[in-house]
Order: structure tokens, then sequence, then C-alpha cells
């Protein structure tokens, strides 16, 4: 597995073609682990694509208003109501964690154990920011506005399945993250990646490489919401 | 895994990620001023498209480290997402027939 040093290999295009055309390996000094990430968060952006054509297809295709989200998601601050104040504090939360993770990721690898940890830590605590104000976000809008996948008080109807299809889908991801987070800042404390400690479920030993896979997936959670950020609050 | 790991220890300087981290902010805030300010049409849309794919392009690129990754991987990832650019367009072509239809069946034709 280990007889080619990658510094040597072609690079760019002409990499790409020793690579595929090589009969071995494809993704030269990429670990698995890493490869499978990349393959299931492309299978994962088919879905939020799948998603986010079908809103646009939904709102291009009604004759009733669709709802302004910038009413819609406003917050009024000291008697001034400011357009989509919470929405833009929860972007700013969740990059804020995708920059604390991409310095875990960097300590990890240079196995500075306590900040590795401590960074992870910080991530996963503003992933969990994040997901408090989209629960606040949500029963506002069900208990307080009244919406319902099937009603809102807004305009076109269609606005609510989106609303929490979405966004709840992408919660989902946030959650799974913020979990994970926690269990890896754990085993990075614990020194797992050190001793070569076997994981619980794996039953494998493992390494730092391990956080930059866990960063992709995170960062992947971070890149959905731009997306999610532009075509559904500010479009 | 494990024997190779000598030539995968690329570790950046902290500067770049928070730099990265400081344009990520700035983007965010003029897509939110976009907002704020009240921009609309063909300005407001392509200045939306603009920074969520600067901010898109960033973090694929600095934070996933896709920048440092070989080609053989970058093209595997990107390739598939011009089938998502074809799909749009499709059924971007198919929302406007359904709003024409509605249009003539429930407005012009009642």
């Amino acid at each position: 597995m280990s007889q080619f040093d990658i510094e040597k290999l072609p690079k760019g295009s002409k990499g790409f073609m020793y690579d595929w055309g090589s009969d071995q390996r494809a993704f030269k000094g990429v670990p698995w682990g890493k490869a499978m990430m990349w393959i299931f968060l492309l299978s994962d952006t088919f879905i939020f694509s799948c998603f986010l054509i079908s809103l646009m297809t939904a709102r291009a295709s009604t004759v009733v208003p669709w709802p302004y989200a910038s009413e819609v998601f406003g917050l009024t601050v000291f008697g001034t109501s400011v357009p989509l104040l919470l929405i833009a504090i929860m972007t700013f939360v969740l990059i804020t964690s995708s920059g604390t993770m991409a310095i875990a990721v960097k300590y990890g690898y240079e196995k500075n154990r306590k900040l590795c940890g401590w960074f992870l830590l910080a991530t996963a605590i503003g992933g969990l920011t994040f997901v408090g104000m989209q629960a606040f976000e949500w029963s506002k809008l069900i208990f307080h506005d009244g919406v319902r996948p099937w009603y809102n008080p807004f305009g076109a109807e269609q606005f609510g399945a989106f609303f929490f299809m979405v966004t709840g889908f992408h919660g989902t991801h946030v959650s799974i993250g913020v979990i994970f987070l926690f269990i890896f800042a754990r085993k990075v404390f614990r020194g797992d990646f050190d001793t070569g400690r076997k994981g619980y479920f794996t039953s494998m030993k493992s390494d730092y490489e391990a956080i930059e896979i866990l960063g992709l997936y995170w960062h992947f959670v971070d890149l959905v919401w731009v997306f999610i950020f532009a075509f559904f609050y500010l479009w | 895994m494990g024997t190779d790991k000598k030539q995968e220890v690329h570790t950046h300087k902290l500067g770049i990620y928070l730099w990265i981290w400081g344009l990520l902010f700035v983007f965010s805030f003029f897509s939110y001023m976009v907002d704020y300010m009240e921009f609309q049409g063909l300005l407001r849309w392509s200045l939306i498209v603009f920074f969520m794919l600067a901010k898109a392009g960033f973090i694929m690129a600095i934070f996933m480290h896709l920048y440092w990754e070989r080609w053989a991987i970058v093209n595997v990832l990107l390739w598939p997402m011009t089938a998502i650019g074809v799909f749009i367009a499709i059924m971007a072509a198919e929302a406007y027939y359904t709003f024409f239809t509605r249009m003539f069946y429930f407005v012009v034709g009642s």
C-alpha cells in the first residue's frame, strides 16, 4: 500500500490519468475513510439538491404569492423589527463552528491532543447553539404563527412543507454531527489516537485522520446551510 | 492505513484558517445586507448567488482541503455536480410550463 511516495507522483490532470490508469487504488494518498466520507457527502448533496430544486419548482409554479421570508423570520428587538435577525445569527454561529473545526483538524494533524480536543468541544457547543436556536425558530413558527406543512398565514401553502422538510433535514444533520463531535472530543481528550485504543463500535485502531473525516462532515453541514440560507431565506 | 502515513502530514499555518473564517463572516454579512437593504430583482439574485458561491468555494477549497487534494478525487466530486446543474435547468423549464398552464386554465380559462 505504501509503495509510492505521493510527492513524486505526477500532479494535476497528469496525476488524474496516472491514478486512474494504474490498476491500483484510484485515490492515491487518500485514506479509504476519507474517500468514503466524500462519496457519502456527494450522495447527501444530491438529496439536498432535490429538496432545493423542488422548492424552486414549487415556488416558480405557484399562482399564489410566496411568503416573504424577510418578514416571516424577522425578530423584534427593543421595539424595532429587524428582518431575518435570528437566521443571520444562526449563520454566524455555524460559520464560527466551522472555523473552530478547521483549527481542530489542524491541531489533530500536529498531534496536539489538548488543543484539538478543546476546539472540537467548541465546535460541538457551536452546533448545539445552532440547534437550540433552530428549536426556538420552529416553536415560534408552529405555536405563535400557526405554520403547518399544509397551511400558513403568510401565503402559498407549500411554504410550511418546504420549511419543515429542508430545515428539519439540515437540523438532523447538525444534531448527528454534534453527537459525534462530543464523542470524538472525549476520544481525543482520553488520548485514543495517541495510544491506539480500539474504538467501541469498530474495534479498530484509529488516529487523527478520523478528526479530518469528522471535519469534512461538519464543513458539509455548514456548506448546506450556505445554500439553504441563500435559496430559502434570502431569495 | 497506517503505513503510508508520513506523506499525509500536510498541516497549514493557523493564519489561513483565520483569514478564511474572517472572509466567510464578511461574505455572510454582505449577503445578509442584501436582504436588509431590500435589494430586489436581478441585482438581489445575482448578489445572493455570488456570495453563496464564494462562501461555498472557500469552505470546500480551504476548510475541506480540496485545494490540496489530488486531482483524481477532486474530479470525482465536482463532475457529478454538473448533473445537478442540468436537473436545475430541466426543472426550471418544467416549473415555468406548470405556471403557464395554471395561469391559462385557472385565471384566463375560467
